[in-house]
């Protein structure tokens, strides 16, 4: 499958699980026969996108899609009408909604069904059956999609609400299914015989899932395990990296426009090409460009995870190196020189479309990061996490809120600083909220409530965020932005907490960061799991994370509550450096930026129009 | 002589082997019951009903009686059900008893009832006069004739769907025989009427089928179908048996037996022979007419298997069977194959003579066919000495071969060994290696458990390296739902019991273990033995079955799986007062909270009365904020955040009191000035608010609202430079800058100006700027030639950097000039 070509490169072969989905997906639908129309949440269309290509659910009698609207079903003539659907109730009302306006139209017969993803839950059909279609329903299905394989090294869950409905609403379902979707990987590729984690909601996973192997009760599948560790790490561990704004390419792009599952929507401008313009006489399309970013495009594997300061050189590298190509043919004289030059010629033309589309990307990027605003937000950061100036009420702080900047760029950077303050005076604090009250109204009341809640603001306490940047280095003064040799280049000086984390459990171990770790919220959890001597993988050197043979053991993080792009080009770079010693696979809830994070903890308020008497 | 009991049938030969001298000799009297004996060897019921045979009429009721193929007891019970037409065993060893108003009742072996089902109104109101139990392809299938000669059927008793098959034409009186033919995945029934035979489906279809004979033919009386339901035996009127194919196309055999007594049972032995049976003489008859012919001491019951056929009398158990090919091989006198010379080689070597060298060297290229054929000899014989002399003779003949694999031969072992075992006379199943190998050993287990012989069928599974889910703790589990049925013990002993056997076993399912416990009303052994269940998702349901609903809440927290907590959760709420349920969960955390967040989305205002009775004032005010947001008056809007601010004053957050108190305010001065200036305020935040004003040019309420609300210096500036630079009010700008010292910095006013493209303006606060921050400001409205002037007067190349980064492609002359200015000041230094 050429779609999905790029899973398959990575140490652990992620191309197994997507194929697992797909057949799970294919029986589901093959149950119900019959012509099909699928009914889509809208959250799930991306997902699935990555899953099953359209022509395949074509092969298996789907013969129309319809975004799942309460406005009803538009006329079609399908024997099956299949809802897919998370397990939301205010999605069984749209549902609902839909199959009454359907009785009321009548006509011919259709069967319904729903497929539930990840999981059928009751509260849903007690919804259902409170709005009298639970009959109606003929056949209800589970699909259980929870890690998407986005690339070779990465998989999210993409649910978006994870962090708040733990953190905030006590509400602990995602976890559930985050063990569920570990299981399944243990399922595909062996029991993962080391775990650790750190924080509340991971010692929560590892207990559910210890308790969900004992479930099992010894029939598990007899594979050797192919991950040799799993380390679980909450995103309240390490709350002050995703507010950061992210300097690697694949982070800009992300904090500026919004990747969703690995595709990202662009102005169209910068695309229309002297030539599009001719063949397309309407001039200027107004739809915004789609481009899918991931390592299938080469390119883009090479420039993602480089500091956007490095990209402008490697581009134009690049683009020398194909002009070159391309020139060859009018070196070419023999016949059989052109014929090689013709046999590349697809390869080169690829590369180059994939150039001027990242030509243009890195233009809309610079566009902004040369912007005042990005440019004095940026000095502000770093400012704060350097540790100047974090216990006063900050000018530039003040003069965002005067100028009315975006309400999450102000909360993103009085965050920050109540992190690298070991939080504020309740002077500060206070002024900050009042501020952000009259600037931006009392709707943000409860946001500022639930952003306490969640702890990334708070009054003054322990001051420990100096001793955790000390003792993990989190400061990196000489960063080489071309030519890194440390993980801090991905924000420009500073290094990610949790990339630190994992860096350390790989070597020197958690044993040796012990204090920071108490100092760090939530239990630390280790856990070994036994496997049958059959199945354990032959080792020279025993207990050493560095095997004398050179074979790289593969550790899965799971980050809990989300990880950023940088975060995750951080642990790539880990993985790439010589004495590494470690692949790693990285799992999430779902990719975040500080935009999207702080928009996930965010109550959305507006009220309703005044009635005037 | 091994073939001193050999009966010569033709080219082959017969053999009758003793398995058992029965346990229940001198007390039985096979005469007065009705005997149904299950295949492979299984278990045999016997029905007396003297009602009929006593001279007098008595009224006790008749007795069945179940023992095993050896003839032990194995249980008793008084029949009080209706008049019983027809007992058999299913293949699970149920035994099925048919009852002449068509009601079919099963009973385990242990006499214990099972279930019944019927087979249909008619055959309840008009009587069934025969019945005929039978191997379908989907179990155990039974077939009624009624009194109306109707056949109703069913193909399995597990799954009873009874159909009516075709009805016989012209069929006025009962017919004179018929039997259950099963071919290609249909069962159908053959009928004889008169000299005709017809074979009728349930799909109304039937056929005439009457085979091709010799003799004249008035009635067939009697028919037999072979294990395998390929051949047909018919017995007429005339005492011929006719031996043919079951599609009834070929015959190949009549033979006359000269008698017209209907034999009391005629069935096939195999398939080679067909074995007839009057009272005390038996009959054997080969297809090429040979027979052999057996008297007995007294009557006795056949029993068709596979491969041969049970013959059960008053003293003895025996087994008629084909003297098989391999063995005939071997033992035949003066036979020459390979396995015979070998077997003789081996007894002489034993015998330590050197005439063992001899016959190896005779058979030495095929000495492995000879060693195969005596582990294969070995299967058929039912006499250990002679499985073991066989088995002796293959492990001689083995030591002269080199790379023969022994897998047959242990396999061989294997297989004896067990059915050494499960023959002895205690456990009574003279199974044979053939039946076993078409049974498979899975079933012969479950067929052991089914005899509550656990410790032998765990040993069974132990011995052949029976992987434990699917051996040992399988049979422990049955074992675990036997214990629990034992009333005399109390809940904590079995409950000990189990686990010590079970621990932690995988693939037992303590959950199966408990409902067994359960449907004995046992609850508290229940909710013991669930205590040991893993599996939170089987464990919870049947807690809450038992109306354990506060387990039931913990177990399923403990498992995380936040919908069984809800499973729960909404049942308690369903069968409690709110008070009490409210009461009820506030000490489990995880489900409080899991039951507001249902509360989040489907009952807000029960979310705030459950946050009122916890005391939680900042949420429960935090849930009137969110309200206020959908009250359209401007009065109930006002009210709500009151209420609002009350909870907050209760939780001492005097921040949101504050603040909730100038929203209430805020309100207030907006609509008032809606109505004083009628444009719309609502809605907009205190800083917007101020800015429309200003924009509008309603100088004095903003400054009203200011003083009000406090607005701090900096950021009022800000707000009224942009909120002028939007109105345009230049020249009121200008005098603003000039107000005071800007505590914004001049910079701000270029901002404003460059963001409204007023260059001019711009450039008269620049004029008023810092030297150093003269190049950023002229670069912000776009002036690069002055900002790199500027820069230069600086003496700063830094600043000139910074214009160069602005410069594009329509540049080249400035970006020249920079380079040269850049130069210069080189040089200087």
């Amino acid at each position: 499958m050429s779609a999905a070509g790029h899973l398959s490169t990575g140490k652990i072969n992620l191309s197994l699980l997507r194929d697992f989905y797909r057949r799970e997906l294919l029986e589901s639908l093959d149950r119900c026969s019959g012509t099909k129309a699928l009914v889509w949440d809208d959250a799930l269309t991306g997902a699935f996108g990555l899953i099953a290509e359209y022509s395949l659910l074509k092969e298996h009698e789907v013969e129309k899609m319809f975004p799942l609207r309460s406005s009803g079903l538009p006329p079609s003539n399908v024997q099956n009408i299949i809802f897919v659907t998370r397990p939301k109730l205010s999605l069984m009302e749209q549902i609902a909604q839909n199959l009454l306006q359907e009785e009321q139209k009548g006509g011919f017969r259709k069967d319904y069904h729903i497929i539930f993803v990840p999981r059928r839950s009751l509260l849903c059909d007690k919804k259902l059956k409170e709005m009298g279609v639970y009959g109606t329903i003929t056949n209800f299905e589970e699909f259980q999609l929870s890690l998407i394989p986005f690339d070779s090294d990465l998989l999210s869950m993409e649910m978006e609400s994870s962090f708040r409905e733990c953190y905030l609403e006590n509400d602990f379902t995602s976890m559930h299914y985050a063990a569920q979707s570990l299981m399944t990987l243990q399922a595909l590729y062996g029991i993962i015989p080391n775990i650790c984690g750190k924080g509340d909601c991971a010692k929560h996973i590892v207990d559910m899932m210890l308790r969900m192997r004992r479930e099992l009760g010894g029939r598990e599948p007899q594979i050797t395990p192919q991950i040799d560790n799993l380390l679980i790490l909450d995103r309240n561990v390490d709350l002050l990296t995703p507010l950061l704004s992210q300097l690697t390419y694949e982070g800009l792009i992300d904090e500026m426009f919004g990747i969703n599952n690995t595709s990202v929507k662009l102005p169209p401008e910068k695309f229309q090409t002297g030539n599009q313009q001719q063949e397309d006489p309407q001039g200027v399309s107004s739809e915004p460009k789609k481009v899918i970013l991931n390592s299938l495009d080469e390119l883009y594997a090479d420039l993602r995870d480089k500091n956007f300061n490095a990209v402008g050189s490697i581009v134009s590298k690049k683009a020398k190196v194909i002009t070159a190509e391309f020139d060859e043919r009018h070196t070419a004289k023999t016949v059989s020189e052109m014929k090689q030059f013709v046999s590349k010629l697809p390869h080169l033309q690829q590369v180059r479309a994939s150039l001027s589309t990242h030509t243009s990307i890195a233009e809309l990027v610079k566009e902004a990061t040369d912007t005042d605003e990005f440019m004095d937000s940026l000095r502000c950061q770093q400012e704060f996490i350097n540790g100047v100036d974090t216990d006063k009420i900050h000018p530039y702080i003040e003069d965002c809120m005067g100028r009315q900047e975006p309400i999450n760029k102000v909360l993103r950077l009085v965050c920050i600083q109540s992190f690298c303050n070991n939080g504020l005076k309740p002077k500060v604090l206070d002024h900050y909220k009042r501020e952000i009250i009259q600037t931006y109204g009392y709707e943000h009341m409860v946001t500022l409530m639930n952003i306490e809640k969640a702890g990334l603001l708070r009054p003054h306490g322990n001051r420990s965020y100096p001793a955790i940047r000390k003792s993990m280095r989190l400061i990196v003064d000489d960063v080489n932005e071309q030519n890194p040799h440390d993980i801090a280049y991905v924000y420009s000086g500073f290094a990610p907490l949790s990339a630190r984390l994992v860096q350390y459990y790989a070597r020197p171990g958690w044993r040796s960061i012990t204090e920071v770790l108490n100092l760090l919220p939530g239990p630390t959890v280790e856990e070994i799991q036994q496997i049958p001597v059959a199945l354990r993988k032959r080792r020279s050197s025993i207990g050493s994370t560095h095997s004398s043979t050179g074979e790289q053991k593969v550790t899965l993080v799971f980050f809990l509550g989300g990880v950023t792009y940088a975060e995750i080009a951080a642990l790539r770079f880990l993985a790439q450096q010589d004495d590494g010693g470690t692949d790693y696979l990285i799992a999430t809830t779902k990719v975040i930026s500080g935009t999207s994070f702080l928009k996930s903890i965010a109550e959305e308020l507006s009220a309703v129009k005044m009635n005037p008497f | 002589m091994a073939t001193a009991d050999w009966n010569p049938l033709g080219d082959v030969y017969f053999k009758k082997n003793e398995l058992y001298a029965m346990g229940w000799s001198d007390m039985i009297d096979l005469d007065k019951f009705t005997v149904a004996a299950a295949p492979y060897g299984g278990p045999i019921a016997l029905y007396r009903d003297d009602s009929k045979t006593a001279r007098v009429q008595v009224s006790t009721k008749p007795i069945i009686t179940v023992f095993t193929a050896a003839g032990n007891q194995i249980s008793q019970m008084r029949w009080s059900s209706g008049q019983v037409v027809k007992m058999g065993w299913s293949n699970t060893e149920d035994l099925l008893c048919v009852q002449d108003d068509g009601m079919v009742l099963s009973y385990d072996m242990f006499l214990n009832f099972k279930r019944m089902f019927g087979m249909g109104q008619e055959a309840k109101d008009v009587k069934v006069l025969d019945c005929e139990i039978f191997n379908s392809f989907q179990g155990t299938g039974i077939a009624v004739l009624t009194s109306t000669y109707r056949i109703f059927i069913i193909n399995s008793v597990d799954d009873p769907r009874i159909r009516r098959l075709a009805e016989v034409p012209g069929l006025q009186s009962a017919p004179s025989s018929w039997a259950v033919l099963n071919l290609d995945r249909q069962s159908r029934a053959l009928v004889a009427k008169g000299n005709e035979l017809f074979l009728i489906d349930h799909g109304g279809q039937y056929q005439n089928q009457t085979p091709q004979t010799n003799t004249e033919v008035k009635e067939y009386i009697k028919m037999a179908l072979s294990f395998n339901n390929k051949f047909l035996a018919l017995y007429t009127d005339s005492g011929v048996i006719l031996i043919c194919s079951s599609d009834l196309q070929k015959v190949y055999c009549e033979f006359n037996t000269k008698t017209e007594a209907c034999p009391h049972q005629l069935m096939w032995c195999g398939i080679g022979a067909v074995v007839a049976m009057w009272g005390t003489l038996m009959v054997v008859v080969g297809p090429q007419k040979d027979w052999i012919r057996y008297n007995f001491e007294s009557p006795a019951h056949l029993v068709q298997e596979m491969d041969g056929t049970r013959i059960i009398s008053n003293y003895q158990h025996e087994f008629l069977h084909k003297v098989p090919e391999v063995t005939e091989h071997i033992f035949k006198i003066g036979s020459m194959e390979p396995g015979a010379m070998l077997y003789e080689a081996s007894r002489e070597f034993h015998k330590g003579s050197q005439k063992a060298d001899e016959y190896i060297r005779m058979i030495k290229d095929k000495l492995e066919v000879a060693v195969n054929q005596c582990i294969k000899a070995a299967g058929f014989e039912i006499e250990t000495d002679k499985q073991k002399a066989l088995l002796r003779a293959a492990t001689f003949g083995k030591c002269f071969l080199t790379d023969y694999s022994p897998e047959t031969f242990v396999n061989m072992c294997q297989m004896l060994r067990v059915i050494n075992q499960v023959r002895h006379h205690k456990i009574g199943i003279p199974i044979t290696y053939t039946q076993l190998e078409h049974l498979s050993m899975a079933v012969m287990i479950d067929r052991l458990v089914l005899r509550k012989m656990f410790h032998l069928a765990i040993k069974l599974c132990q011995y052949l390296k029976i992987p434990d889910q699917e051996g040992a703790s399988r049979i422990l589990a049955h074992w675990a739902c036997y214990k629990v049925k034992q009333k005399n013990e109390d809940d904590e002993t079995i409950a000990r019991a189990v686990a010590q056997k079970l621990g932690d076993t995988p693939g037992v399912s303590y959950c199966d273990i408990a409902s067994q416990a359960l449907e004995c009303g046992r609850t508290d052994l229940a909710i013991r033995l669930l205590d040991f269940e893993p599996r939170a998702a089987q464990q919870v349901p049947l807690l809450m079955k038992m109306s354990k609903d506060q387990l039931a809440l913990s177990k399923a927290i403990e498992s995380g799986d936040t919908d069984l907590v809800y499973t729960v959760l909404l049942k308690l709420k369903n069968d409690m007062k709110d008070g009490d349920f409210f009461m009820a969960i506030r000490n489990m955390p995880i489900a409080y909270s899991l039951f507001i967040q249902y509360c989040r989305h489907q009952n807000p205002q029960m979310m705030e009365d459950l946050y009122y009775q916890e005391d939680n004032f900042v949420e429960e005010a935090n849930c009137k904020v969110v309200k206020s947001f959908d009250d359209e008056r401007l009065e109930d809007r006002c009210e709500t955040l009151k209420q609002a601010m009350n909870c907050y004053a209760r939780a001492k957050n005097e921040f949101a009191v504050k603040q909730t108190d100038d929203q209430i305010k805020l309100l207030k001065y907006q609509r008032r000035m809606e109505e004083e200036f009628n444009r719309p305020y609502m809605d907009l935040s205190l800083h917007q608010t101020i800015y429309r004003l200003i924009v509008e040019n309603s100088h004095k309420p903003a400054e009203q609202l200011r003083k009000e609300f406090k607005v701090p210096e900096r950021r009022y500036w800000w707000l009224r430079m942009h909120a002028l630079g939007e109105a345009g009010e230049w020249a009121e700008l200008e005098r603003f800058s000039k107000s005071k010292k800007p505590p914004v910095g001049l910079e701000a006013f270029v901002e404003v100006c460059s963001k409204h493209k007023n260059v001019a303006e711009a450039m008269k606060y620049i004029a008023r700027v810092q030297q150093d921050q003269k190049v950023k400001c002229l670069l912000k409205i776009g002036q690069k030639k002055s900002a790199a002037e500027a820069a230069f007067e600086n003496h700063s190349e830094e600043e000139l950097n910074l214009v160069l980064q602005k410069c594009g492609a329509a540049d080249k002359q400035l970006v020249e000039n920079i380079r040269a200015m850049k130069q210069q000041l080189g040089g200087r230094r």
